[in-house]
């Protein structure tokens, strides 16, 4: 198999603010958000990172994705560095977030475009890709509507078809279906198993167990920042249900730090 | 390189051109309100000048001595002179502000009086009664007159030696050009009236283009495309610098077109406005690259704010820094010409404008004033690029 994403040894602390100390209740004056993960992912899979809330799995896709730098370690993505040149890997990369918004006065046709020339797509291909992909999500009825105006859910939808004007190899999408009904949660799952059939490989984070079971090929489970378990989904279930295993890893790493 | 720049100067224009608000309160809105209030003040102080002198005022003279009758005759169309004793309530009477009369009362021999009275013999002098209400502006313009001609009187009575009299027209005693002149008055207000338009131009622009941007999350999209910090940093001074000067340019047409009423409200004299082409021109590059200077600042300072509400905040020294040196340069009498003043920013363009009004600008500190302005853009394009390279800078909450 073609090793697209390596991570190795991906370390970040954060500093925390007097608030952020009363929120989590502690007096430490930092947080280890990661804690010297690694893992691989491999041309045409997807890979899912698995973990509670405040595991630190949108801090690792925020790193992956160069929006920060880690703190130590490194990862190199379809040959480029995230440390040494993140231009070039923001290049060869989709990044969806909840964090990255559009601008809400601009429609989703003009957004497209500006996005296109800032990843100098030729305009003719450009335009081709657009109508491809609006067609595929149904944007084309709400084309030259302000986004400040549309759904959440058209909002997740032009978001992830502007996240690919590039249309990059490696998709990092962070939390796919959260905010989502039923409907678009499948529209979005189905696109990625498109996605997926074409060729591009799909990093994505959730707490959601059925959507890893569903979609995808691997899996790595984070708990506190570390990565407890990671390969196959049957060689992480380990007979069990993926729910019962997580459990299972849940109190391996519990219990030893009590 | 060069087309993601273009591009995102694009987009910060189609965001004010197309967004009517924006495009309203940005561009068109500086000059309307600057051209309404200043044709208002105009007509205003017009009007009132125009309706004291259409009012009938009643003069009445108790005791018109012979020698300034004539004097009296020529007070103007709609003043009555009559002459006749007045009494205590007459008087009186005048408090109620719609009164629109003088009562005035000579002494008695007023004329003799005057003939015999001596300085010197420490005597008091003959006095003349004049009563009036002064917040009745049609009395009081006709007071002024009176007091006017009377003091004329006096000084012809008793010259001894003048001052300045012009025997013919071709007399000059202030040796100051007339364009000089209407400098020294143009050199003290234009530089702050147009620092100010300036930076109220670039304020809100520079502050909903980067920390709004910041704070409703957009600004994170465009940190993860391939495009160069560098790029967006330069991108977006430039576009901000352009909108500003939109801005800037609507308020100089405001104040141009309603110059004619606040002339002719000031007396109507004429403002000889002579200024060469050069000196339009080095007026052109100091105004932008001030406002290169600002948008740099306020963009750094943008940068840093959480948002929008504390970009405002952090704003305010800049303001309060640029209103200081203007009021600076407001009380110094003349403009040193020592080059290190131009590399002082903002005191520097104060200062280039002011002896650029004054005609007494060397070229010399006028490029210093401009090469410093773009020096200190370039920095701040540096650091504001090291700035959209700092996680903490653009992400912390
Ligand atoms: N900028 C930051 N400053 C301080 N602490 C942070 C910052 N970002 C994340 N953290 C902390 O790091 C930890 C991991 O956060 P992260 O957002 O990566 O978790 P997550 O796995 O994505 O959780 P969730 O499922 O809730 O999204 C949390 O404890 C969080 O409070
Ligand atoms: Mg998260």
């Amino acid at each position: 198999m073609d090793e697209i994403l390596t991570a190795s040894g991906l370390c970040k602390t954060f500093n925390l603010s007097r608030k952020q100390q009363r929120i989590e209740r502690t007096n430490a004056r930092q947080k280890v958000a990661v804690d010297n993960l690694s893992f691989t992912a491999y041309r045409g899979e997807i890979f899912g990172l698995l973990g509670p809330n405040g595991a630190g799995k949108t801090t690792t896709l925020r790193m992956l994705s160069t929006l920060i730098r880690p703190d130590g370690g490194n990862a190199i993505v379809d040959g480029q560095s995230i440390v040494n040149e993140p231009e070039k890997v923001r290049a060869k990369i989709a990044f969806l977030t909840s964090e990255l918004k559009l601008e809400d006065f601009f429609t989703p046709n003009y957004l497209f475009d500006f996005f296109s020339q800032l990843h100098g797509v030729d305009s003719a291909v450009a335009a081709e890709r657009k109508a491809q992909l609006f067609s595929r999500f149904g944007i084309d009825k709400f084309a030259e509507v302000k986004v400040a105006n549309l759904s959440t859910g058209m909002k997740q939808k032009v978001s992830i078809v502007i996240s690919l004007v590039h249309d990059p190899d490696i998709i990092i999408f962070d939390e796919p279906t959260n905010g989502l009904d039923v409907l678009t949660a499948r529209v979005v799952t189905d696109f990625l198993r498109e996605l997926r059939s074409k060729g591009k490989t799909i990093i994505l984070s959730t707490h959601i167990f059925s959507l890893v079971e569903q979609l995808c090929d691997r899996v790595g489970v984070i708990i506190d920042g570390r990565m407890v378990a990671c390969g196959s989904l049957a060689d992480v279930c380990n007979g069990l249900t993926l729910e019962d295993r997580f459990f299972e890893l849940y109190k391996e790493v519990k219990g030893n730090e009590e | 390189m060069k087309s993601n720049i273009l591009t995102i100067i694009k987009k910060e224009f189609n965001r004010v051109f197309y967004d009517r608000q924006l495009l309203f309160t940005t561009v068109i809105l500086p000059g309307l309100i600057i051209y309404f209030v200043y044709s208002l003040m105009g007509d205003a102080a017009n009007k009132m000048a125009q309706s004291d002198r259409e009012e009938n005022v009643a003069v009445q003279v108790e005791n018109l001595p012979q020698s300034v009758a004539e004097a009296f005759k020529t007070l103007g169309d709609n003043v009555s002179v009559t002459e006749g004793a007045f009494t205590k309530p007459e008087i009186d009477a005048l408090n109620d502000k719609s009164v629109n009369r003088l009562l005035v009362r000579f002494p008695v021999q007023f004329d003799s009086l005057v003939n015999v009275y001596e300085p010197a013999q420490g005597l008091l002098a003959p006095n003349v009664e004049i009563y009036y209400n002064s917040t009745n502006t049609a009395t009081q313009r006709i007071y002024s007159m009176v007091c006017g001609a009377l003091n004329n009187y006096e000084n012809s009575i008793s010259n001894r030696f003048d001052i300045n009299r012009a025997d013919s027209k071709e007399m000059r005693f202030n040796q100051a050009d007339d364009e000089k002149v209407s400098g020294m008055i143009l050199s003290k207000i234009l530089p702050i009236l147009i620092l100010m338009m300036l930076f109220s131009g670039v304020m809100p622009i520079a502050q909903t283009s980067i920390a709004g941007e910041k704070e409703r999350g957009t600004i994170a999209t465009l940190l993860i495309t391939p495009m160069r910090r560098e790029e967006l940093a330069l991108g977006k001074i430039l576009a901000i610098s352009g909108i500003a000067l939109l801005s800037a340019l609507s308020s100089f047409i405001g104040i141009v077109l309603s110059m004619p009423k606040l002339i002719a409200a000031n007396g109507g004299g004429e403002l000889s406005f002579s200024y060469s082409t050069t000196d339009m021109a080095i007026l052109l590059l100091v105004i932008i690259s001030s406002v290169f200077i600002m948008t740099a600042a306020i963009s750094l300072l943008s940068t840093l704010a959480k948002d929008v509400r504390n970009a405002g905040t952090l704003a305010l020294p800049v303001m309060f820094g640029i209103l200081f040196v203007c009021l600076i340069s407001m009380f110094q009498n003349s403009v040193s010409n020592s080059l290190l003043y131009d590399i002082i920013p903002f005191y520097n363009s104060v200062t280039v404008l002011t002896a650029l009004f004054q005609h007494e600008l060397h070229l010399m500190n006028a490029a210093v004033c401009i090469a410093a302005n773009i020096a200190y853009t370039l920095v701040s394009v540096w650091v504001l690029t090291k700035m959209f390279n700092n996680e903490k800078v653009m992400f912390s909450k």
